[in-house]
Order: structure tokens, then C-alpha cells, then sequence
């Protein structure tokens, strides 16, 4: 059994693709089995929405009277510094910039209120954002001060551009310390206090096309509750990593460009997030749909928490020592049952990825497809797989 | 905003706040209120401030008879006594359902619903410590005093 992505498209507009959640296909294809349900489903939606610090977005202000060259500037969104390195009217504002002013970790743990993540999603909710830059002065652009309110309904362009977000699998992080840690998985109690993970697991996209068949560069997706695409692999891309016989890493493997107009999104899928003792930066939701081409797909599809496994590493000292050493492996099953054994002892889990939020976008997609407004795109350029060896490499220090 | 109260037969079990002032900081207040007006305590939250003021949040439990007698003892000695409203709430809106002040909280007053995987917040459990604001990653806990 073979479809095509124009044959499921062709569905789509004539309303008749049989479109499921990633949690749906796990139930029906333990009921029908891996052949009947490759042959009746047509799509699967997947989603996630957790903290992704590699996130951004780029705007084009548009030119003010007499003109300034921001460029080269200093620029501040709310208080919070822009990148001010392009042409005159653009600017790149990060999610985990934060103010001039902000204490950071010198009253430790700091309490990161306000950063770029949190100027996005005021940016995406509407509301009125202070724009404060100074420039040098051009012939041309002769202006060196600019305030202004700014809002994106008047941008000329406003786009979400993350640089690496829906991480194919995470860590789980623990504290083996006697002192609680605040890391970016979370506060992390003393002596095997707690642990901390972050994944949507089986709802979760790049988990269930394990081996990039269907996502590649030019996928649609649904990005901060509008449409995006998938623009190029994540940065720290890295299929090359041990896998579980279903395909799975068991570590943290590929991750996902992405870019998407921001001007249509929705401030429920772009949360400004701060992680106490950490920073500040954006929780982000996507969704990416996965066409059942042939049975080998849908059995990716119906993987489940159970059979996909991360690693168990100490927050305390492996990891900010950048030790390989792995305490133990443990499934997501046993992550979501709020309880692992980590040396013996049971460790009640936290996550900061939302299994109900992931899973209302996947529905939301498959509403969207359903309904014809979501047609799947063709990856103009397949993703690496593992077989091209690519693995994130450790910075060789070479000091000057 | 109602006093969080539970009464069960003739026994009722309430949350007060308890301020003491500086000179009866070393005065044995709690032990008299177990041998004299026969309360149950469990103390919430205890704290002495640099002008030597005490602050105790405690769960006091007995006879409604004993426990007005008690808390009147309490107060004829000088001690302020108000009851522990329910201070700390959370901001619907703002809540992801990430699930990261499950294990913040001492009182294990956050769970995952079975099956929705929902956080829910168990606010009769909530002791106003005070921790899961700004554990959380969204800000969606809330103080109010």
C-alpha cells in the first residue's frame, strides 16, 4: 500500500482524508493493526509546546521622517536590547535577551521577569510594544533618535524565525547535589529530589517520523497557532545518535528550524516563560502534520510513551562539567507516571512540556486539514538521516 | 474571602495567622494552648523577623468551644491573631499545564488529573509558602495577601 502526498492532498480538498491525532493512531492501530490502519488513515497530526530558547523573530518597522539607520544601533523593545545589525527599519529580537538592567543570578536564583520571549508574545497579543533606539547618523539617514510605540498590526513585516526548536527527544535532568539547583529543566531538589523532562513523547512530531521520511525543508506546519514551514535543520542537528530498535534516539537527536508570518499567530501557542535561576525565553507550540505514505510510516506513527526512552543525567555536575556519564534510561511512560528509579531511589517527576496543550494542537491541525483550510507540502530537501553522520560536536576550545 | 474551615462532628479545624509581638517571643504560647484548651497544631510556617517579631501560620484543630476559648486566650495575651485566607491563586489564562510546580510544591498541592493530564491545583492543600511563584514558568500563581 503506497499514497502519495498529491493523492492525500487531492483528499484533503475534496474533504475526505481520514485525518487522526498522534494519540488516536496508537489506539486504532492497536485495534486494527499496523496494514488497516496504514490503508484508512491519511494523516496524522502531531504537536508539542515547550520551552525552546533558540527562538526568535525578525520585523521591518518601516522607515520613519526624517529617516534612522538602525543598523549598527542600539535598539530596545520594552526595555529589552534588539539585535540592530541589519538595514535601517530591521531588527532581530531573541527570546532570551534580557533588559540592561535586569540583576540576573546576582541575587541567585534570579527571578528573570520580563526578556525577548515575553516581547514576543506581548508583540503577538497586540499590544502596544516601546520602541527606543539610537543611531550615528547617516547623510541619508541623518535621524539619532527614535521613541515610538510599535505595534504588529502597523509592522510591515513581523516574522517568527526559530533557530532550533522541536527537539527530537531531551534529557532528563536530576540534582545529585545537596543543594537545589535552577536549571533550564526546572528547580531541581537536592540528593535525587526531583527530576525534570521535557518532551510531548508520544505526541510529539520528530518522534514520530524518527527517521525524517516525511518532514524535510518546505514542510507545513502550525507554528505559534498559525502556519509555518520548516526551513532548514535545527541548530545541534544530530541524527547520528543511538537509536531504540523502533527507530527512536535515545538522546537528544534532530531538531527543526522554523519560520512562520508572526502577524497571524496566537499568543496561546507563544508564551513568555521565565525559568527561575535560569532566563528568560518562549514556550512555543507546533504541530506537523505526517502523511501515511505506506505501512512503515504509520508504524512510526503509533509508537507510544512506553517505547520511547531518555537519559537519565545529573544537572548538578555531569552535565555543566559536560560528562558523558548516563545514570540510567527511563521510558516516558514511566516519566508521565509522575515517578522513576534513579539509583535506587524513586524520583517524582515534573515536566515542562505540556502533554494537554501539544496534544489540543494536533487536534487543532487535524481540524484545520479536515476542514481543507491545511494542505501537506512536499520537502523540497529530504532532512539528514542518520546514515550522513552528522553529530553535534563539542566546542574545541583554542585560546588565543 | 472565607476562612478555610472544615468541620467534621463537633471539631473543627482552621488556618490562622498568628503575629507575636516582640516581648513574647520566648513565651510558651503554643504549649499552652495544647494543655489548656486541648488543640491540636500543625505549624504551617514559622519565622522571626530582625525586630524579633514572630510570625506562625498554624492548622489548629479541636472543639468549637475550646478552639474560640483558645483563640481568645490568644489575643487577651496580645498576640494578632487573622485567619489564612486563600492566598495563593492561579491564573487560568496563564496556566500551560506544563506541569513544572508539581514537585516545586512542598504540600503536594499541584497533580496531573488520570487521563487529561491536566494540572489541577488543590488549593485546601495550599499552605501560602510561596514557592510555585516564580517556579512557574509562565507566572500563571499568584500571591495575594
Amino acid at each position: 500500500m503506497t499514497k502519495t502526498i498529491k493523492e492525500i492532498n487531492q483528499k484533503i480538498r475534496e474533504g475526505r482524508a481520514v485525518v487522526v491525532t498522534a494519540a488516536e493512531i496508537i489506539e486504532i492501530a492497536q485495534r486494527d493493526g499496523i496494514k488497516k490502519a496504514a490503508e484508512k488513515v491519511d494523516v496524522v497530526t502531531t504537536g508539542t509546546f515547550g520551552p525552546m530558547c533558540s527562538s526568535g523573530a525578525y520585523f521591518n518597522i518601516g522607515h520613519s521622517k526624517p529617516r534612522i539607520k538602525l543598523g549598527g544601533g542600539r535598539v530596545y523593545l520594552n526595555d529589552v536590547p534588539a539585535y540592530a545589525a541589519f538595514a535601517a527599519a530591521d531588527l532581530f529580537i531573541g527570546a532570551n535577551a534580557l533588559p540592561d538592567d535586569d540583576p540576573r543570578n546576582r541575587n541567585h536564583p534570579g527571578d528573570f521577569n520580563y526578556g525577548g520571549g515575553h516581547v514576543i508574545e506581548d508583540l503577538v497579543a497586540g499590544r502596544d510594544i516601546r520602541l527606543v533606539a539610537t543611531a550615528y547618523g547617516t547623510d541619508c539617514y541623518p535621524r539619532k533618535k527614535l521613541e515610538t510605540w510599535i505595534n504588529i498590526k502597523d509592522l510591515n513585516n513581523a516574522t517568527l524565525f526559530n533557530i532550533r526548536n522541536a527537539y527530537q527527544n531531551y534529557n532528563v535532568a536530576v540534582n545529585l547535589s545537596d543543594k537545589t539547583i535552577y536549571t533550564y529543566m526546572g528547580v531541581l531538589k537536592p540528593e535525587l529530589g526531583s527530576a525534570g523532562y521535557s518532551s510531548a513523547g508520544q505526541l510529539s512530531p520528530l518522534f514520530k517520523d524518527p527517521y525524517y521520511k516525511t518532514i524535510g525543508i518546505g514542510t507545513r506546519i502550525f507554528l505559534g497557532g498559525g502556519v509555518g514551514y520548516v526551513a532548514w535543520p535545527g541548530t545541534q542537528y544530530s541524527p547520528d545518535v543511538p537509536r531504540s530498535e523502533n527507530g527512536t534516539p535515545r538522546s537528544g537527536a534532530a531538531t527543526l528550524c522554523v519560520i512562520g508570518d508572526l502577524q497571524k499567530m496566537n499568543p496561546r501557542y507563544l508564551v513568555g516563560t521565565s525559568m527561575l535561576g535560569y532566563g528568560a525565553t518562549l514556550t512555543v507550540g507546533i504541530g506537523v502534520p505526517i502523511p501515511i505514505l505506506n505501512e512503515e510510516i504509520l508504524k512510526y506513527t503509533a509508537i507510544t510513551d512506553a517505547e520511547i526512552f531518555a537519559a537519565v543525567i545529573d544537572y548538578s555536575g555531569a552535565y555543566p562539567n559536560r560528562e558523558p556519564e548516563i545514570l540510567n534510561e527511563v521510558s516516558y511512560a514511566e516519566l508521565r507516571s509522575g515517578k522513576i528509579k534513579v539509583k535506587g531511589k524513586s524520583v517524582p517527576t515534573a515536566s515542562l512540556s505540556s502533554y494537554p496543550r501539544a496534544l489540543e494542537i494536533a487536534s487543532t491541525l487535524k481540524k484545520w486539514i479536515k476542514k481543507g483550510q491545511f494542505l501537506l507540502t512536499e520537502p523540497v530537501e529530504p532532512l539528514p538521516g542518520p546514515e550522513s553522520g552528522i553529530a553535534f560536536k563539542p566546542l574545541n576550545e583554542r585560546p588565543f | 474571602m472565607a476562612d478555610k474551615e472544615k468541620v467534621t462532628k463537633k471539631n473543627i479545624s482552621k488556618r490562622v495567622v498568628l503575629h507575636f509581638p516582640k516581648r513574647m517571643v520566648d513565651e510558651p504560647i503554643l504549649y499552652r494552648l495544647i494543655k489548656d484548651y486541648d488543640l491540636q497544631f500543625n505549624i504551617l510556617k514559622a519565622s522571626i523577623t530582625p525586630e524579633a517579631e514572630g510570625l506562625m501560620v498554624v492548622e489548629l484543630k479541636g472543639s468549637r468551644s475550646n478552639f474560640d476559648q483558645g483563640i481568645q486566650y490568644l489575643i487577651d495575651s496580645g498576640v494578632k491573631v487573622q485567619p489564612l485566607s486563600h492566598d495563593v491563586t492561579r491564573n487560568e489564562n496563564r496556566c500551560t499545564s506544563c506541569g513544572a510546580c508539581i514537585t516545586v510544591c512542598p504540600a503536594a498541592a499541584f497533580y496531573l488529573e488520570p487521563g487529561s493530564l491536566e494540572v489541577r491545583f488543590n488549593d485546601s492543600k495550599c499552605v501560602a509558602c510561596g514557592l510555585c511563584i516564580k517556579a512557574c514558568p509562565p507566572r500563571a500563581m499568584e500571591l495575594h495577601f
